[in-house]
């Protein structure tokens, strides 16, 4: 896995979001669109590419795109 | 003292009786003069709820209702019973796009097939005496309510709110009463639910008016009260405990 491709995985769970607004750094609760339902997408967006599982403190934890791209990679 | 909601002299199956509800729903009705006969999957946490079971000649099944043997082990092993409750049950938070064949196989066969199947072989063994109860745990979430990434709880608790009431009816000749209770977040499910932070469970809380969760003793009163004489008319329904929660 590498961050250029979670970030893809990322965006595209987002339906209003452009696309290219999204780099490592970008702060994902700070997004508009962002909710629990999309939490829960992540969850299980993580488990279906990367058969990891997050847990909600795990995002709750996370700032950036990057941090929870840490968490995927070390989990 | 005249009692009607005692079940002294009863016997009841309860599925699910490891954990949460189920548990709390053996121990009530030990302490209300029941007979158990429990099930679980987890031996040590079955072998606990055991221990704090009033009364002696109480039963224990090990068995995964998810598998066909796992049923036959409850049918085959239970004797002539009073009542069933059937509180095994699963839930899965995954948004529905990404619901999977095997997520619906797992959640319905547990929360449907499972107690669908068990109530009807044992009543095709004649295991189920007359004036005896049948209870269903069913939700507020798929009957009222959903709640997000629970379509499919949602759709197996739905599929037993239409099971008692055809159940009900075609059993009522035999004087066996069909009913479910329809609880909104009980306390126990927390423990599951690790998709969902402690900050949004709190949040969720405040939503209900009498501003906590449901606490498995709660759950277990109505289910005595339905599998007692004192609730000898009351067939096909479903009994609503969530703390004013589908109110707003």
């Amino acid at each position: 896995m590498n961050i250029e491709e979670f970030i893809k995985n990322f965006s595209e769970l987002f339906e209003e979001a452009e696309t290219a607004a999204f780099t490592p750094s970008t702060r994902f609760r700070d997004i508009e669109e962002w909710s629990s339902l999309l939490a829960l997408s992540v969850i299980a967006m993580v488990d279906q590419k990367y058969k990891v599982k997050l847990t909600g403190a795990n995002i709750l934890n996370s700032q950036t795109i990057e941090d929870l791209y840490k968490v995927v990679k070390t989990k | 003292m005249h009692n009607p909601f005692s079940l002294s002299g009863k016997t009841i199956l309860v599925t699910g009786a490891s954990s949460g509800i189920g548990k709390s729903v053996a121990i009530e009705c030990a302490k209300m003069g029941a007979r158990l006969i429990i099930t679980g999957r987890n031996r040590e946490r079955l072998d606990e709820t055991m221990k704090q079971l009033e009364g002696d000649n109480h039963q224990q099944k090990i068995c995964d209702l998810q598998t066909d043997e796992g049923m036959k082990i409850v049918v085959e092993n239970v004797p002539l019973i009073d009542g069933i409750v059937h509180c095994a049950g699963i839930t899965r938070t995954v948004p529905f796009t990404y619901v999977t064949p095997e997520i619906v196989k797992e959640i319905i066969g547990i929360n449907f097939i499972a107690p669908l199947t068990i109530s009807r072989q044992l009543l095709s063994l004649k295991k189920i005496r007359s004036n005896g109860s049948i209870v269903f745990i069913s939700s507020i979430s798929g009957t009222l309510c959903s709640y997000i990434g629970n379509s499919i709880y949602s759709a197996s608790k739905g599929a037993i709110n239409g099971l008692i009431k055809g159940m009900a009816l075609d059993l009522a000749p035999k004087k066996i009463r069909v009913n479910s209770v329809t609880p909104g977040m009980v306390e126990t499910d927390i423990l599951s639910a690790g998709s969902i932070s402690e900050d949004q469970l709190q949040e969720d809380m405040k939503r209900y008016p009498l501003k906590r969760y449901g606490r498995p003793e709660e759950i277990a009163y109505s289910v005595i009260y339905l599998l007692s004489d004192a609730a000898s008319w009351i067939t096909g329904s479903n009994l609503l405990i969530d703390g004013g929660y589908t109110l707003l």
